[in-house]
């Protein structure tokens, strides 16, 4: 039965269908790739089920964003039953904010699926299939997050994607890197969904609530002054530090560059480590009643981003760049989130997903042409391979900033929101990153498009089903950024020296790397090493110690946790069994000898007991 | 002669079974001693059911005769099959039921 439904809020049938239509697609085609094991083992049939099912899923989405783009729908069915009304429901919730990521989840995993036949094109058949298994039900993972109308189906759904994710980062399980990326992975965003989860039941103790049309009527009401909320919306927030790789859980997502580059973007880029951002500003109404948290999240997402940028100059993996990179706007939406302005997080969100999938697309054309991840030996890869050069130069440009492509207008509205807050600090090392940003990638692209050709390999264009996707990203790049620039989609502009100032960042930035990599006017390694760099230049190496402290604590605390575990479960609880055991042996033992098998014994037995019964009844008994 | 004295006699009779029962070697002298311990109730039976006048202490002697008379059939038959098989009748020897 739909339960009843909140003030403010649609209820259109046709809405909320269409939404469960979107997010049930995948789960079919998952279901039907889990169970019908000969389709799963057929590897490309099964690779075509599940783009038939996201491919209508895309055009369901696409429908309901041009439809439905400005209202609210919310549909929600009893899912644990009380005598005074469910406590816990399930159901979609359709409104701009889902409606936009349905429409972006779908795409991105529509192109990446289809991106994703060329590029395992090697895989054994069964583990294609295995790989389209998974993708499908992450993609019914991240749409039934997006839609969910309350915090507890949220929390499932983000359980969900967190395992595809483990699974997707494992899916070459037979490498150790991989596996153990996968596990890493794992632990680390479990420590924040630990948070989240207490978060969302103290927030439930509280109000009796995990809707969020209910929670954000109370906010509006004012009648969320609950002790602790301080504390509540830290612990809720530390599960999208966790998701979206914040500092300092961010450890995770470079190693998780061990999965397939198509994962990559889809999950590490795109969509799952957006989910904290989508989060966050979901439960908007909920934060800005914790003012101290908010601005919390914008000193850690702009740290974060600063920290991610100079870690993203040093590492010379272009997977692990991008995923830095990845880190790194990941802040900037947090940081924008925090100011005040979920807007322009949300709509950097939107076209990093564009641009930072193109990316990633471009990168596993690049190392499935020269089958090497190491930019250094990489280069004049441009004259080979044209096509993806330039796409890939459209999605530097972009997540460079420069105009007119989608990235600069979200950063700059995430850099307006920033300053508007009045937040100095932040605001400056956003800006620095800027320079950071447009340096590193042109980095990459300077070493690996132009420059010294090696002497090995023969790379060569992908083919169209890799070329395909690539272009259909450049080309959205290009044309949302020209819309933005129509001003057709809200944007903030700030104060009037902030546009020529971040492109001159990101201008000044490409020169950097244009003269240090390509020109060689500059010797980056002597660079590095004049005084105030060469300081961050050790310490972005060693990944300001950061990965070996957690791997020292998983070592000293968790290991030996264990061990003393063990050792109580070996020595102490073993050990009582043992000794009781051993007891009950040596009695037995002992007692067997009384068993003489001489019948006389016996009989001496019997007439001594019942003496000893005459004596006690006539003397002791009376 | 009072009833302590028919009592005392079978007390005695019944320690002597009992002694045999317990000392014997041979599997047949503790059946004798058995037959004494049966015989020794039927003294008590007899002796009260005289004193006390009550015929029912005669009646049950008799039932105890005969079922002894068909225990010591089964015993011997046992002690029999017993030799039989391990050529010995000594209690100290049948001790198959050791632990």
């Amino acid at each position: 039965m739909p339960t009843a439904v909140p003030h403010g809020v649609g209820l259109d049938p046709a809405a909320t269908n269409m939404a469960l239509l979107v997010v049930l697609l995948p789960f079919v085609a998952f279901v039907l790739l889990a169970v019908v094991v000969p389709l799963r083992r057929r590897g490309q049939a099964a690779g075509a089920v599940s783009i038939a099912a996201i491919a209508v899923a895309f055009l369901a989405a696409l429908f309901s964003w041009f439809v439905w783009k400005g209202d609210a729908h919310v549909q929600t069915w009893a899912w644990i039953p009380a005598d005074e009304g469910p406590t816990a429901t399930v159901g979609v919730l359709l409104d701009p904010l889902s409606n936009a990521m349905l429409v972006l989840v779908t795409l991105v995993s529509l192109l990446v699926q289809i991106y994703s036949l060329a590029y395992l094109r090697d895989e054994r058949a069964p583990s294609l299939g295995r790989y389209y298994t998974y993708q499908s039900l992450f993609a019914f993972s991240m749409l039934g997050l997006v839609l969910s109308p309350s915090f507890i189906q949220m929390f499932v759904f983000w359980e969900l994607v967190g395992l595809c994710s483990y699974l997707l980062i494992g899916y070459w399980y037979e490498r150790p890197s991989a596996a153990r990326a996968a596990v890493k992975a794992f632990w680390i965003t479990k420590l924040g969904d630990l948070g989240f989860v207490i978060g969302i039941v103290m927030l439930w103790a509280a109000t009796g609530t995990f809707e969020f049309h209910a929670l954000f009527a109370l906010a509006q009401e004012h009648a969320l002054a609950i002790e602790g909320l301080g504390t509540i919306m830290l612990l809720i927030y530390l599960g999208a530090v966790g998701k979206s790789a914040q500092f300092p859980l961010h450890v995770w997502l470079p190693d998780a560059m061990e999965g397939p580059a198509p994962v990559s973007a889809l999950i590490h880029a795109a969509t799952m480590v957006t989910a904290g951002v989508f989060m966050v500003t979901r439960a908007q109404p909920l934060f800005v009643l914790v003012p101290d948290v908010l601005v919390l999240i914008g000193w850690v997402g702009a740290f974060t981003a600063l920290l991610a940028a100079t870690l993203a100059c040093v590492e010379s993996d272009i997977k692990r760049v991008l995923a830095y990179s990845t880190v790194s706007q990941l802040g900037y939406m947090m940081a924008a989130v925090g100011a005040g302005a979920p807007d322009a997080g949300f709509l950097h969100l939107l076209t990093h997903g564009l641009f930072k999938a193109l990316l990633f697309l471009g990168a596993g054309a690049v190392i499935h042409a020269v089958g090497t991840n190491d930019i250094f030996r990489m280069g004049g890869l441009f004259r080979a391979m044209p096509q993806t050069g330039v796409v890939f130069i459209v999605g530097t440009l972009a997540l460079a900033g420069l105009p007119p492509l989608a990235g600069f207008f979200s950063k700059e509205a995430v850099l307006a929101g920033v300053w508007d807050s009045g937040m100095t600090w932040p605001f400056l090392m956003l800006a620095l990153t800027v320079l950071l940003t447009a340096f590193y990638m042109f980095r990459v692209v300077f070493l690996t498009f132009f420059g010294r050709v090696p002497a090995t390999g023969h790379p060569h264009e992908p083919s169209w089903t890799m070329r395909g996707p690539l272009w259909v990203l450049a080309a959205l790049t290009v044309l949302v950024g020209i819309r933005l620039a129509a001003g057709s989609v809200g944007g903030r502009h700030g104060p009037g020296w902030l546009a020529p100032l971040s492109v001159a960042a990101a201008l000044g930035g490409i020169a950097l790397a244009w003269a240090a990599y390509q020109r060689g006017a500059v010797d980056p390694g002597r660079l590095a090493a004049t005084f105030p760099l060469s300081v961050i230049d050790v310490l972005a190496r060693r990944r300001y110690g950061l990965d070996g402290l957690y791997a020292g604590l998983y070592r000293g605390f968790i290991l030996g946790l264990s061990r003393l575990i063990g050792w109580i479960d070996r020595y102490l609880v073993d050990g009582v069994l043992n000794f009781v055991s051993a007891l009950t042996l040596r009695g037995g033992d002992l007692l067997r000898r009384i068993q003489s098998g001489h019948a006389q014994d016996y009989v001496y037995g019997v007439a001594f007991g019942v003496l000893l019964l005459l004596v006690w009844s006539q003397w002791w008994a009376r | 002669m009072s009833l302590n004295a028919y009592l005392t006699l079978a007390a005695l009779v019944f320690a002597i079974g009992l002694f045999g029962v317990l000392t014997r070697r041979n599997a047949i002298g503790i059946l004798l001693g058995i037959e004494l311990m049966l015989n020794a109730v039927n003294i008590n039976l007899v002796a009260f059911a005289r004193f006390h006048g009550d015929l029912r202490g005669l009646v049950f002697t008799l039932f105890t005769i005969a079922i002894t008379v068909a225990e010591v059939a089964v015993g011997l038959a046992i002690v029999i099959v017993i030799f039989r098989v391990r050529r010995t009748v000594e209690a100290d020897r049948l001790d198959l039921l050791r632990g």
